[in-house]
């Protein structure tokens, strides 16, 4: 189908095609995906190949000073002048063998089997006290241990650099050019590297409060640390794949609870993202209608609700659906029924499930109809007109019109919007905490739970990290799987350079 | 023909009309109803009355005054000073990084970008019992020193959020830039002396949404303050109060804090909601 058949259908027959599309194309998307991993694993080899040539070639031509940088860093530069720069790497290296003695290499050393000493107790001879020798703690092995790896990296980085770095200040003062003097560095760091200066203080931050914690964690769903390996006191080691297989074929309640749980997660997110989505366009689209007066007072009606916080209308939510609560009363005292409805605990599980889908609802119909508003005002004003004479109702007109348009433009909206619903820890936690609990399920996860507070339950209260970890890790799989399809298929990605 | 078309006009908007009072009632309710309790005379959270017989300003006034147990106004302080701090360092730091992103090119700058799309794909708390351990090593656990803890955690991560600003800079022609380089400037002048003028809707957009973020999150809170009630935030205290041993005498007191915290946020969201909604769609819509 060329571009001029494309333009001639309507935006529904559009978003059809694209939806068939998308599914012709999913295997060789996804073939693509593979490939482009593999030529990515190719081309590291080739990197690391590369580097590791460079590495002795700079070795084999440089001069007695740049062989030294080799051994102890910065030599190079101090010796032809670039003091600042030389004492720099210098001080680098003095600081990681310092850091290396004196604490990383005990935990690396013990990195392989996560410690090897129970804390235990002892009576020694001659005496009647009872006293406890305290043996090593996993967990702290482990943490420290990606800590020592992680700076490992870094510092072999800043090494290879150094030895790039001693090679081109030979060559330079060679071929009797000029060396850049540290006045000159500080300069640049502000002009030619001022990404360098920028980025650093970011990036120790995310490495300290993100990377870190995420590689401790990711590890922790390959080891066995649950309640009953827990440091200090008991040791865990590492299982391999067995909590994931654990998950995926055991035949106890976790796997159980796993598969229900999702299956949850997912009709939740579909409902809790399409209904509001659909429901807060029509919202915005009466809200916009002609003839309606006072719209900025609806507006600011609507939007108040969204702009107190979240916490505070979904605890003051959880109230008054509780089993005594306001929303009970009053409809005992309007005569609609005379028990108590438990919205949020009734042991079935269906009631609050719908209950929470509901409340969700009262959240997301505002927010979408402030996001889709401007959206909604830019759909071609002859697309109605043309309808209208066709003799169409409000209803066809916005199964026919708006919505296939609304689909068309703003699905990486409701893809984010489906990824954040997976994600959406605050409502399911501040209503109904997960509950009703049940038996069936592992441990303290309840019929409303989603894979996130479930996560949030087993960490937290349970302390199964390495379940946690594992769930973690799959809740990451299934949302960049999301994310990466429609990146790929959305040009927005890839046009990045147009406005610069 | 053209009386009936008036005619089925005016029915309607009649439709309309009603459709929205309707959902206006009920999405306004809730509000009403915690306004009208924090005002309730009666304490206790369950009653069998909607409008309570009895009005008083009282629990406003204890909940600034009885300070034994729960400390609103401490807590209150506590979020206010972490929500400033942390946000004048978000800030920064989404500034720096969108800026770097946006304008300068180096090598690693795929890469980098690449890395931090992956790291905002695992569920935010998956790490928070990781952050606790490196918090407690380096002691930032102790009662006197979790707030240093929590402006680190809300800050700490804020590089990873510069999408939004990132497009923003992205819409700032780079002529600018070139003009600026060629009567000599630097790239640290053009960053404070051209840029971040322009860019006042995203600052704005950035000061408001890091500065509100510490006064509406429980989860890094509860598990670094644990019970030091006193270094409590607004978020988990007014959370506390409704736990089951508290809620029949703190119910009202929860409603009128959570009334007074509503207050300036509510406020501060309807000034923004015009970047809010341009922040959001710039990512998510395609035009």
């Amino acid at each position: 189908m060329n571009y001029i058949d494309y333009v001639s259908l309507n935006p529904f027959q559009r978003f059809l095609r694209k939806i068939v599309g998308f599914f012709i194309n999913l295997p060789r998307n996804v073939g693509n995906l593979f490939k482009k991993i593999g030529r990515g694993i190719v081309s590291f080899f080739k990197w690391i190949v590369d580097g590791v040539k460079d590495y002795f070639s700079r070795f084999s031509k440089g001069d007695s000073f740049t062989k030294l940088s080799y051994i102890i860093m910065g030599t190079s530069s101090i010796a032809r002048g670039q003091l600042l720069k030389g004492f720099l790497f210098f001080f680098t290296e003095v600081a990681y063998f310092v850091y290396m003695i004196s604490f990383g290499m005990k935990w690396l050393s013990q990195f392989d089997t996560l410690g090897d000493t129970e804390t235990y107790k002892y009576v020694p001879e001659g005496s009647w006290k009872e006293e406890t020798v305290q043996g090593d703690n996993s967990m702290f092995i482990l943490l420290f241990g990606v800590l020592t790896i992680i700076i490992t990296v870094v510092f072999f980085a800043l090494y290879i650099g150094n030895t790039k770095s001693a090679y081109k200040t030979q060559l330079l003062v060679e071929s009797g050019k000029k060396l850049e003097t540290s006045k000159e560095m500080i300069h640049n760091l502000l002009d030619k590297n001022f990404h360098t200066t920028l980025l650093t203080i970011p990036t120790l931050m995310v490495c300290a409060f993100t990377i870190i914690p995420l590689v401790f964690m990711i590890l922790i769903a390959f080891t066995n640390y649950d309640i009953e390996h827990q440091p200090p006191g008991k040791l865990f080691t590492w299982v391999g794949f067995d909590n994931f297989s654990d998950v995926f074929f055991g035949s106890g309640k976790k796997s159980k609870t796993f598969f229900k749980l999702l299956e949850w997660t997912i009709v939740w997110a579909i409902f809790a993202t399409f209904v509001n989505y659909i429901l807060g366009m029509v919202l915005a689209l009466m809200i916009n209608k002609k003839g309606i007066k006072l719209k900025a007072f609806w507006r600011t009606l609507f939007v108040i609700t969204i702009a107190v916080p979240n916490f505070v209308t979904l605890l003051l939510m959880s109230q008054m659906l509780n089993e005594y609560g306001a929303i009970n009363v009053l409809l005992q005292n309007l005569g609609i029924t005379d028990h108590n409805i438990l919205f949020l605990t009734d042991p079935g599980g269906l009631i609050p499930k719908i209950t929470v889908i509901v409340v969700n609802c009262w959240i997301g119909i505002p927010y979408t109809m402030l996001i889709t508003s401007g959206i909604l005002m830019n759909i071609p004003e002859e697309l109605y007109e043309s309808a209208k004479i066709d003799g169409a109702g409000p209803v066809r007109t916005f199964v026919s019109i708006t919505l296939p348009y609304m689909l068309f433009v703003t699905t990486p909206y409701l893809i984010t919007q489906f990824v954040g619903n997976i994600n959406n820890f605050n409502v399911i936690y501040l209503l109904t905490g997960g509950g009703p609990n049940t038996q069936e399920y592992y441990n303290g996860a309840g019929k409303t739970d989603l894979l996130v507070t479930w996560l949030y339950k087993l960490t937290n209260d349970t302390s199964d990290f390495n379940l946690a970890s594992t769930i973690g890790i799959l809740i990451f799989i299934i949302c960049s799987a999301l994310s990466l399809i429609t990146f790929n298929s959305t040009k927005s990605a890839k046009n990045e350079e147009e406005f610069s | 023909m053209i009386k009936s078309y008036s005619l089925r006009r005016k029915v309607a908007n009649a439709i309309v009309y009603t459709v929205l009072t309707i959902m206006g009632i009920i999405w306004i309710l809730p509000i009403v109803y915690l306004i009208i309790n924090s005002f309730d005379a009666a304490t206790g959270a369950y009653h069998s009355y909607i409008i309570p017989p009895e009005f008083t300003f009282d629990n406003y006034v204890r909940l600034f005054t009885e300070t034994d147990q729960f400390n609103y106004p401490k807590w209150f302080m506590n979020t206010f000073i972490i929500a400033i701090i942390s946000c004048v360092l978000s800030t920064l730091y989404v500034l720096m990084v969108s800026y770097t992103f946006s304008r300068l090119r180096f090598k690693s700058r795929k890469l980098l970008m690449n890395i931090s799309m992956i790291l905002g794909m695992f569920p935010g708390f998956m790490t928070m019992i990781a952050v606790y351990y490196l918090l407690k090593t380096i002691g930032l656990t102790q009662p006197s020193t979790q707030h240093v803890a929590l402006v680190l955690v809300y800050s700490g991560g804020a590089g990873l959020g510069y999408f939004i600003s990132k497009g923003f800079f992205d819409t700032i022609p780079r002529s600018l830039d070139e003009a600026a380089t060629i009567d000599g400037a630097t790239k640290n002048q053009i960053f404070w002396k051209i840029i971040l003028p322009m860019s006042k809707p995203i600052i704005v957009y950035t000061v408001l949404t890091s500065f509100i973020s510490p006064w509406v999150d429980y989860i890094f809170v509860s598990i670094i303050v644990r019970d030091q009630y006193d270094n409590y935030t607004v978020a988990i205290g007014l959370k506390k109060m409704l736990e089951r041993e508290f809620i029949s005498r703190y119910w009202t007191r929860f409603c009128a804090g959570a009334v007074i915290v509503s207050i300036p946020i509510t406020i501060l969201f309807c000034c923004m909601q015009k970047y809010y909604v341009s922040g959001v769609t710039a990512g998510g819509v395609k035009g």
